[in-house]
């Protein structure tokens, strides 16, 4: 294996670890109890929680009514936060599978955070669906089950029901690939807990043994589940562009949407991956496994991504300008210098132009640029899919109807609510589970480790 | 009912350490119960005899019935349960069927699989762990030999070999043969 990796590769392991640092260094914060920083951020994350708790309980009370939204313009921030954060729960999948099956080692240090944070995106966006509807209680209604109406079947040709089919896949599929990582791993806890952690790990990892036949079928099994998630990641987000890319809402009706908005979803993904990677490598200390080095290649996918989201931006304006049709011109005008001119501009900027400053090297590999504009990264995008929905359907064919939207204070606080239930998932499952998937990592030790690196290097 | 068996076995510090011991036992004759280590070690398969893994078999044929389960649930509702005619016509959207289609292939195969894999490996929230030394899942790599009924010749035989390639630690310990 180490003959095909070059001696001059960056290492992705620093510290000169052996197996057992790794395993002390990575179980270490499931044993410990948590830190100050910690509790201060869980419990501010609880609160948040029950802010959101409370403001989703009183929209499913008084019903739909409790936001903004008028005839003109259906759809707000509600669908605004769902798109934003399934954007978001791409980055997991797309760094365990399509890394894992294009072998960019440097996926080993942050896979498992990187799959359980689209565990946790893909559940704050899959509450804005359900409450939107209005009557929650009734969401069953979106499967097709065999019931006393007929039966009547959902519309099996409606992207919205796609959509319904494409994420609840994307997260049973999500849950399932990351478990089955997690149970090595928790096999390794339980082999070092007493008592009743015993117990629980014992049970969560599933008695593995690690025989040579089960780490055979765990590496087929993981391969085969990426190349099963490689085209359902893509998947997800294109059929989420199919809300609006097959409607005849000018600004919606673009057959540019799917891959623009999965390079969206990837860019977005990856911010916040990063966001929270660099909070989590403090908090931790993990400085060790997840390095600049990581950081550095996660940056240049950002590069990549948003700079194919700004060729998208200004193709979707050319086509508009070429298509010679006014509405839709009418549509990309009014977004520049209508009434959501600010948005757009928050769009652009934090799309368009942050993203290019990781052309140069040393905000790459700093922290502190790092982390500032994986925040902007994600206020863009956030901006994005505000001015796709809400800025093209407020000025529609009937300027009669022309309408304005401002949120009410209950889905701002639906909103910074799934803050709180996105931390509160995070937080807890780091005391839980190792948040760097150990097996992985002492797997390319001999080949990423700082120490082999360095001994290769004077061999040569 | 479960029997127990005797095993023999020797921890070593490193991967390589242990493919060697594989390949001087394998030369010597000694029948390998079984390899336990961290995580995978590559060119380990072919040394114990172990075949291809036939899960992603598996896989594809709960791909299969996944693509199959939706393509014809909603074909049968377009057709038969609950046609519509549109213009005249009756109405047999297939490329609108594609993406549910894809989803619940993909849905299918990897829930089938993952199921599969947990249950052939013997793996459950119920399976009693047995492990033969902690540190397996730590850092060490664990050669197995079985001894049951064997004569204490044999079992000596088999710790000084074990020594001899490198086991920084030899023990027995007694498993429930599955």
């Amino acid at each position: 294996m180490s003959s095909h990796v070059s001696s001059i590769r960056e290492p992705l392991v620093f510290g000169n670890k052996s197996y057992h640092n790794i395993t002390e260094d990575l179980v270490g914060p499931t044993e410990k109890t948590p830190g100050k920083l910690w509790m201060a951020m869980f419990i501010l994350a609880i609160g948040v929680l029950a802010m959101g708790v409370y403001a989703v309980t009183y929209t499913i009370y008084y019903g739909i009514g409790a936001w903004n939204l008028n005839r003109t313009i259906g759809w707000g921030w509600d669908i605004t936060n769902f798109v934003w954060w399934i954007g978001i729960g791409h980055a997991g999948t797309l760094i365990s599978a399509i890394l894992l099956l294009f072998r960019q080692r440097w996926r080993t240090g942050v896979n498992r955070a990187a799959e359980a944070m689209t565990i946790f995106a893909v559940m704050c966006a899959a509450m804005f669906p359900l409450i939107h509807v209005g009557r929650a209680w009734d969401v069953f209604f979106f499967f097709p089950y065999p019931n006393t109406r007929g039966p009547l079947w959902p519309n099996f040709v409606s992207p919205l029901l796609w959509d319904v089919f494409a994420i609840s896949t994307y997260f049973t599929i999500s849950v399932l690939f990351w478990y089955t990582g997690l149970v090595p791993d928790f096999a390794t806890i339980r082999d070092r807990a007493k008592g009743w952690r015993k117990k629980m790990y014992s049970a969560l990892s599933f008695g593995w043994k690690g025989s040579a036949k089960n780490w055979q079928r765990f590496e087929s099994v993981s391969l085969v589940l990426a190349g099963l998630a490689t085209p359902l990641v893509l998947s997800v987000h294109t059929i989420v562009s199919f809300d609006f890319a097959t409607s005849v809402i000018p600004g919606w009706h673009t057959t540019i949407f799917p891959p623009y908005f999965v390079a969206g979803a990837v860019f977005s993904g990856f911010a916040m991956v990063l966001t929270l990677m660099l909070i989590t490598r403090k908090i931790l200390h993990l400085e060790d496994y997840i390095t600049v080095n990581h950081i550095e290649s996660m940056n240049k996918i950002i590069l990549v991504t948003g700079s194919i989201v700004g060729v998208a931006y200004i193709t979707e304006l050319a086509i508009a300008w070429y298509s010679g049709y006014v509405y839709e011109q009418f549509a990309f005008l009014n977004r520049a210098k209508g009434i959501y001119w600010w948005s757009y501009f928050g769009m652009m900027f934090n799309n368009v132009v942050i993203p290019q400053l990781f052309w140069f090297k040393k905000i790459r590999v700093s922290v502190a640029w790092t982390f500032f504009l994986s925040i902007l990264v994600n206020v863009g995008m956030w901006f994005e899919r505000f001015v796709i929905i809400s800025t093209s359907i407020a000025r529609d064919y009937l300027p009669s109807a022309w309408s304005y939207y401002i949120p009410t204070g209950i889905e701002i606080m639906i909103y910074i609510g799934t803050f709180g239930l996105f931390f509160t998932l995070f937080l807890g499952f780091t005391r839980v589970a190792p948040v760097v998937a150990i097996a992985e990592v002492k797997s390319i030790l001999k080949d990423y480790g700082d120490q082999y690196l360095e001994k290769k290097q004077e061999n040569i | 009912m479960k029997t127990k068996k005797n095993v023999l076995y020797g921890l070593y510090d490193d991967e390589q350490d242990l493919l060697k011991a594989v390949k001087a036992s394998n030369e010597r004759g000694l029948k390998i119960m079984d390899v336990y280590s961290p995580f995978p070690i590559h060119g380990l398969d072919p040394l114990l005899g172990l075949k291809e893994s036939r899960l992603h078999i598996a896989g594809f044929i709960f791909g299969l019935t996944g693509s199959l389960t939706a393509f014809l649930f909603m074909s049968w509702i377009y057709k038969i349960d609950w046609p519509n005619v549109f213009g005249g016509k009756p109405y047999w959207p297939v490329p609108a069927f594609i993406p549910i289609t894809f989803e619940l292939t993909v849905l299918f195969s990897g829930v089938g699989m993952v199921i599969t894999y947990f249950i052939i490996n013997g793996l459950s929230m119920k399976t009693e762990t047995e492990v033969l030394h902690d540190r397996i899942s730590d850092d060490k790599f664990c050669l197995a030999y079985d001894v049951t009924g064997t004569a204490g010749e044999h079992a000596g035989t088999l710790e000084s070999f074990l020594k001899e390639t490198g086991a920084s630690f030899v023990s027995t310990k007694e498993m429930s043969d599955l």
